[in-house]
């Protein structure tokens, strides 16, 4: 294994196994709760939450679970945490928790989760184990959040609707309309071109670094003549 | 016991252990925060009944002052499936002011509506919001008030205003404009709301006389 450091796990969730940008995991959640900027954050913190606990918890316990017990050990783990944010959730958020509905238990079943359990917290120190569920769960919160944010200004017209149900009431002053909205980009449809639009412009900037950086370490060829 | 049998017993051990403290952890995380969600619940409901009755026109607590129209009622389909239908009185030193009562619309575009229908005790409609829903996004939602005005067409109405044979859509030689490219839903709203009045038409003596007991049905 190559040696590892913070900055490599912080890289890795973030942009080079980003989950919802490279990996694909977590797409139900992903494009159904993405129709508004307040929904995204919403979720999107949920699972960063579920994410390092998750990791916490798997590494610190790896010493006690068998091979042949461990999947049963990470879902119980997972399944404990979810159903821990779902009861907070409706007690200090609860018109969100009512919006997003069937989509905070469903985080359980967000591959994901269970993915970093699987190959990484359980073989790791609690230390990276939580840094690396904090990547993970950060890059695919970035995704929803950017996700929610173009689906509700091309979808709905606002920017920042419902951001009181995260918020607080002061909040609601944060919504501006722009326009009456194109309906597609808040049905499922445009949740998979807005998707696809994102990765394509993931693959895009790694395939111009890639370029770039080719081109510098390629030798100058000159003609002879 | 030998040691292998050590070996195997130990993990077997410790899931029970874990599963034991992460049950015990989440039910200390429910007691400790059940009070805060009931009033949560309590709140919202509450800020649905406000929409439908200013809280001037009443004194009683209407979450505790609660009928139950269970299947043993002869109407109790006017009301919708899913019986019982839960009616909540309004009264104001203890005369009757206006029910709310909760009705589902079988026919909805994706499944049933539910539906908070508040009639005044002379008859007229106070008002009527969505409780659940699964309509189309943009186009059957719009009976939802954070998405359109189409439901407070209802406010005001009877069964004399239009008259019962009136109570339907315009595409069904009825008064009320159907949401444009949703009619299959305005249909379902309207014609539960209809029914709804019928039922109160009915039942009003006995609604505002009947027991307060959740789960006792109303004559």
């Amino acid at each position: 294994m190559t040696s590892l450091s913070w900055r490599r796990v912080l890289l890795d969730g973030l942009w080079r196994q980003n989950p919802g940008l490279v990996q694909l995991l977590g797409l139900c959640p992903l494009l159904a709760v993405t129709t508004t900027t307040a929904y995204g954050l919403g979720l999107g913190l949920s699972t960063l939450l579920v994410l390092s606990c998750s990791g916490l918890l798997v590494s610190l316990t790896r010493r006690w679970v068998a091979p042949h017990i461990r999947i049963p050990v990470f879902v119980l783990i997972i399944a404990g945490l979810v159903t821990a944010v779902d009861i907070l959730m409706q007690a200090w958020v609860f018109e969100l928790h009512r919006v997003l509905g069937l989509f905070v238990p469903l985080i359980v079943t967000n591959c994901a989760i269970i993915a970093r359990a699987e190959a990484f917290a359980s073989r790791q120190v609690a230390g990276y184990a939580v840094l690396d569920g904090i990547a993970h769960g950060t890059g695919f919160a970035v995704v929803l959040i950017v996700m929610g944010f173009v689906r509700e200004l091309l979808g709905a017209g606002t920017v920042f609707a419902d951001m009181d149900m995260l918020f607080g009431p002061l909040a609601a002053t944060w919504k501006i309309h722009v326009h009456e909205g194109f309906l597609l980009m808040i049905l499922p449809p445009g949740a998979f071109f807005v998707l696809a639009a994102l990765v394509a412009a993931r693959n895009a900037v790694v395939a111009r670094t890639l370029q770039s950086t080719n081109r510098e370490s390629a030798p100058v060829v000159t003609s002879t003549s | 016991m030998d040691i292998a049998k050590r070996r195997q017993l130990l993990p077997i051990v410790a899931f029970t252990v874990l599963t034991v403290l992460t049950a015990a952890g989440l039910s200390a995380l429910s007691a400790q925060t059940a009070e805060r969600i009931v009033a949560n619940q309590r709140a919202w409901d509450m800020r649905q009944i406000n929409e439908l009755l200013s809280a001037a026109e009443y004194d009683n607590d209407v979450f505790s002052d609660v009928i139950a129209v269970g299947s043993a009622d002869p109407d109790v389909q006017l009301l919708g499936p899913g019986a019982p239908h839960e009616i909540l009185r309004a009264t104001q030193n203890g005369q009757p002011v206006a029910v709310i009562v909760r009705v589902t619309a079988a026919n909805g575009y994706s499944g049933p509506i539910d539906l908070l229908v508040a009639i005044y005790a002379d008859g007229t409609l106070a008002g009527v919001r969505t409780a659940r829903h699964r309509e189309t996004p943009g186009l059957g939602d719009r009976i939802e008030i954070t998405r359109s005005a189409w439901i407070t067409g209802f406010n005001g109405r009877s069964l004399q205003d239009p008259a019962v044979e009136d109570w339907a859509i315009r595409r069904d030689d009825g008064v009320f404009d159907q949401i444009t490219g949703a009619s299959v839903t305005s249909r379902a709203v309207t014609s539960a709301i209809r029914d709804a009045l019928r039922y109160f038409e009915a039942h009003k003596a006995s609604v505002f006389a009947a027991q307060n007991a959740a789960g006792d049905s109303a004559q």
